[in-house]
């Protein structure tokens, strides 16, 4: 039912563990560049509060490794295949940095996660001392770009401009429609994405056209939403704007249904369970019609159906997680081939100035300034016949948008 | 012996930063140190005085949330800051010793109210905007020792080892002085130590504020340590679970035990991870039995391990239990 | 500013919510107020129970509610030789180990369920989960509706236990005053764990009432346990009427004040109940005795 280590991985880690026991002798990752395989710290919170989404996280980083060396590995590095050190962060930020501390003295070339902004703020810093190369596959806090280091590198959007992305296709796809939709509510989880979305919501809407009739704030872990969509009725807003968590989503889905509310749409920002293949299996009726601004795959490219297909087949849903980290991997393995080297400066050099457009995703040309892929934005969703469709932007769509959902008679 | 004992002790803690090369375990280091600290401070109120607290995050968070505001939205010095994290803490001690104290509260029921009031102030700081509120408070990077910010661990070692020794000392200091013997006899038999004329009150009261302004000033060094903090980290019950592990396993109320609980901890954590590899969890059942199997037999925590070893007979071992 | 018509549907999902609350604390109270142990493993003995639940639903096509006839035993003996051979056997005396042991204990439970059945979140959805009980004032959802009924129904199973069978004299008088017990020729260690194993299947009871209308996952347990404790101390350690009721003002507390004044004024609301109970009435509601 989950992807289970196998034994040949189960080997390499005790070997891993092994190196880094006898890594304390820190070894100058210098003489790193003529060994035959190249370290990679794999770091996620696989205990802990997030351990679902560090789980994902690490079977996409070991997918994308997988591939690399099945294709012969670092090519300018005389087919060096790369090694997965794997730490876990545990859900903390002060595990988070200790472990990058461990990595380094494993001696790996570049470190990939942590997943969690709080955990990557801990983990870039740590890094920082060693100029460790850190890929940051999701954590999308701003702050994790704009501290001025110059060993953090993210591919993929940060949290201002998915809402900002999130806002503007909102304001077309209404436009598009006659303009159904006018008050909105808003419902939003207490933690930094979910507070960050409300506050940009709340500033941009309202310039938009839009009126936010409520904003809503709940905690998380949050037991019951009776009571939000007790006031969801009693507004009766055109659109419901949630931004959560996928064990609050599910709650708060199953509470509207309950209910009965029939709003004119769900457009959900940074949603934890609006684009997510696990939701639309096990809620197939509450999914319907759903729209997320999220991170997503460009669906018209063979090779991230077929990682999807390869990762069903794993028994795991193909969540953003993973392809964020699959396409961490691959970007960092397309530098060291370009650096032909695993120094720290050579990558980091390389790692910035990468133009690497072979990714699965939907994104403009890939040019990074201060550590953030300028070329990086997400995608508009649709859950559409049991099926996530991209509606937006048109450039990547697999499915026209249903604006605004028909009425449940 | 004892003192040469000591000397070299310290002369190699001193030490430590020139011989551990690895940056991993100088960390490691760190950690055992502020875990020392915390456990120091809930050994004075909980050790001593017999009075255990479950949200000693309370004065953690209070104290890393005092340090972080002053210093972002006040300008005010890392180091001012710091101390002021102390005294935030033990004004948080006070107040709710003050409260829980008034109206008799003992043993569980003071247990839980503790519990309660960290709780409420993890609530209060994710709802109130100078907190940052959900999302936490980001310290920048401003490396220098006037920031508080050192540019290798080693800086950042020898602060902790002086909290750390210095909470070590306080121990000692209230081992030998008349508020821990009247702590003490509380923890026995309270109603007998008021009959004989302990001010109660007043001393419980003593041992929360200084418990309190000690673990101030541990949140504050997190703070500055890791430059972020947010309600769940800072007044979770997480932290305050982690904070009275250390002493509990070292030893209750012993001047040692919160250091050599702080260290079998980290290295039981340590090795759970290498023996048991990476699979999720597998580690932590590892830890989480090894605690069990802890408690199981060693009733009276590590020190009362190395007592029996060195008394094995006759004399009844256990620090500073009756 | 607040439509009054929104305040009774608030008012009975707050009542609704507050028996699943109960529910939990049911068995907590049964073990405070006999071993007066504080069982930080209770969230994740509810866990067990609802991965029990589910498998059984998933596995075997259990309907939730009939799983009890299985889960309430097996949840039984659980708790039973966990008081027996683990946590009874700790203490030497001494109240701190107890404490670690229970917490040890929970480490162990959760990181257990995080390796077996890994950590995604997993749900079920029964063909009446959706079915929704017309109130007229309010829609209630029938889990919710049944989760209230049964929650009466245990408190009233308890305190006939307790209060009417021998065992329950035993219990009671362990509780009490163990020594006398013993002399008077009672198993201690017996009792103890008969009250454990009987508050675990409290929580097997819970979780089969629990799982249609919410989710499962290694973390689970954390979500209702400061809730539980609260409602311990508010209804009185060892008080199955007092679990009841406080469950029932809690629950009502967290629905209204987070209705009128925000879900963070709801959550400050309970705690603030929790200290002012503790301070001005700390043998709760309904006193803390066995009853």
């Amino acid at each position: 039912m989950t992807g289970k280590l196998h034994p040949n991985r189960r080997t390499v880690l005790k070997t891993a563990a092994a190196g880094a026991a006898l890594g304390t002798l820190g070894f100058p990752s210098v003489l790193r560049a003529q060994a035959t395989t190249v370290k990679i710290g794999v770091l996620h919170p696989v205990t802990g509060a997030l351990s679902y989404s560090g789980t994902q996280s690490r079977a996409g980083a070991l997918m994308a490794i997988d591939e690399i060396n099945a294709a012969g590995g670092i090519k300018a590095l005389g087919g060096a295949k790369l090694e997965p050190v794997l730490a876990d962060a545990q859900s903390r930020p002060d595990a988070g940095a200790a472990e990058v501390d461990k990595l380094n003295e494993a001696g790996v070339a570049a470190i990939v996660g942590p997943y969690a902004s709080a955990i990557a703020i801990a983990t870039t810093q740590a890094a920082a001392r060693h100029n460790l190369p850190h890929v940051v596959d999701v954590g999308t806090a701003d702050q994790v770009v704009t501290r001025g280091l110059t060993n953090t590198f993210r591919f993929s959007p940060g949290v201002s401009s998915i809402v900002q992305f999130g806002i503007d296709s909102l304001t077309r796809i209404n436009d598009a429609a006659g303009k159904p939709v006018k008050t909105v509510f808003i419902v939003h989880e207490e933690s930094a994405f979910g507070t960050n979305t409300a506050n940009v919501l709340n500033t941009e809407l309202p310039k938009r056209g839009f009126e936010v009739v409520e904003t809503v704030k709940h905690a998380n872990p949050t037991r019951d939403f009776s009571n939000i969509v007790l006031r969801i009725q009693a507004r009766k807003p055109d659109l419901i704007i949630p931004s959560n968590y996928y064990d609050e989503y599910v709650l708060f889905t199953r509470a509207l249904r309950q209910q009965r509310v029939a709003a004119k749409g769900i457009y959900s920002i940074l949603g934890g369970g609006a684009s997510s293949y696990k939701f639309v299996k096990e809620f197939p009726d509450a999914a319907a019609y759903v729209m997320d601004c999220n991170h997503w795959f460009d669906p018209r490219k063979a090779a991230a159906i077929a990682l999807k297909d390869k990762t069903e087949k794993k028994g795991l849903f193909f969540s953003y997680e993973v392809f964020l980290n699959y396409n961490a991997v691959m970007y960092l393995a397309d530098a060291l081939e370009r650096a032909k080297s695993t120094a720290h400066d050579a990558l980091n050099e390389s790692l910035a100035s990468s133009t690497w457009d072979k990714h699965i995703l939907p994104y403009g040309p890939t040019k990074f300034v201060n550590g953030q892929n300028t070329g990086a934005q997400p995608a508009i969703t649709q859950v559409l016949e049991k099926d996530i469709k991209v509606v937006y932007p048109l450039a990547f769509s697999s499915g026209n948008a249903v604006f605004p959902i028909p009425s449940k008679v | 012996m004892k003192s040469g004992l000591l000397a070299v002790g310290i002369a190699m803690a001193l030490a430590v930063p020139q011989v551990v090369t690895s940056e991993f375990w100088l960390g490691v280091c760190i950690a055992v140190l502020l875990s020392t600290l915390t456990g120091a401070a809930w050994n004075v109120l909980g050790g001593f005085g017999g009075q255990f607290s479950f949200g000693h995050a309370a004065f953690f968070g209070a104290g890393a949330y005092a340090a972080a505001i002053l210093e972002m939205r006040f300008g005010v010095n890392a180091w001012l800051a710091f101390a002021a994290a102390g005294v935030v803490g033990g004004a948080v001690g006070f107040g709710i010793g003050y409260l829980s104290f008034r109206y008799g509260l003992r043993g569980s029921y003071f247990a839980l109210i503790t519990l309660a009031f960290a709780e409420v102030l993890r609530i209060l700081a994710n709802a109130a905007d100078f907190t940052g509120g959900g999302v936490g408070l980001y310290l920048p990077l401003q490396v220098g020792v006037a920031n508080l910010q050192f540019a290798t661990k080693a800086g950042y070692y020898y602060l902790a080892l002086g909290l750390g020794a210095g909470a070590i000392l306080v121990g000692w200091m209230l081992e030998r002085s008349r508020l821990g013997a009247w702590l003490v006899a509380i923890r026995e038999n309270e109603d007998a130590a008021r009959a004989l004329g302990v001010d109660t009150f007043a001393c419980k009261l003593q041992a929360i504020a200084l418990s309190g302004a000690l673990t101030g000033l541990a949140g504050a060094f997190y703070a500055d340590y890791y430059l972020y903090i947010d309600p769940g980290l800072a007044f979770g019950p997480g932290i305050s679970v982690e904070i009275l592990l250390a002493p509990i396993i070292g030893g209750i109320g012993t001047v040692w035990g919160p250091f050599l609980g702080a260290a079998a901890l980290r290295v039981a954590g340590e090795l759970a991870r290498r023996l048991m590899g990476d699979a999720p969890g597998l580690s932590l059942i590892f830890y989480g039995a090894l605690l069990v199997i802890m408690v199981k037999f060693l009733p009276d925590g590590l020190i009362g391990l190395l007592d029996r070893a060195v008394r094995p007979r006759g004399i009844h071992a256990g620090g500073a239990h009756a | 500013m607040l439509d009054p018509i929104i305040l009774l549907p608030a008012a009975i999902n707050g009542l609704t919510m507050g028996a699943v609350y109960a529910l939990v604390a049911l068995g907590l109270t049964l073990i405070y107020g006999v071993l007066h142990i504080i069982n930080f493993a209770h969230g994740s003995l509810l866990m067990v129970g609802l991965y029990g639940v589910f498998f059984l639903y998933r596995l075997f096509g259990l309907d939730p509610y009939a799983c009890m006839i299985v889960l309430v035993p097996a949840c039984f003996a659980i708790g039973y030789a966990l008081q027996r051979s683990v946590i009874g056997t700790v203490s030497h005396g001494r109240d701190q180990n107890v404490l670690l042991i229970t917490l040890g204990v929970s480490i162990v439970l959760e990181n257990l369920a995080l390796y077996l059945f890994s950590a995604d979140t997993k749900t079920i959805e029964t063909p009446y989960a959706l079915d929704v009980v017309d109130l007229g004032v309010a829609l209630v959802p029938l889990p919710r509706l049944i989760g209230f009924v049964a929650a009466l129904a245990l408190a009233a199973i308890l305190w006939a236990l307790i209060g009417r069978t021998d065992l329950g004299r035993a219990i009671r008088a362990v509780a009490k005053e163990p020594h006398g017990a013993r002399l008077v020729g009672i198993d201690v260690e017996h009792v103890y764990a008969m009250s454990f194993g009987i508050g675990t299947a409290c929580l097997g009871a819970a979780a089969c009432l629990l799982l249609p209308m919410f989710y499962v996952s290694p973390h689970v347990g954390n979500v209702f346990v400061l809730i539980a404790f609260t409602i311990v101390v508010l209804g009185g350690m060892g008080s199955f009427t007092g679990a009841l009721a406080g469950g029932l003002l809690i629950g009502l507390t967290e629905s209204l004040g987070g209705l009128m004044f925000g879900e963070s004024a709801g959550q400050l609301g309970i705690f603030l109940i929790f200290i002012a109970v503790l301070l001005f009435r700390p043998t709760g509601l309904f006193g803390s005795r066995l009853s």
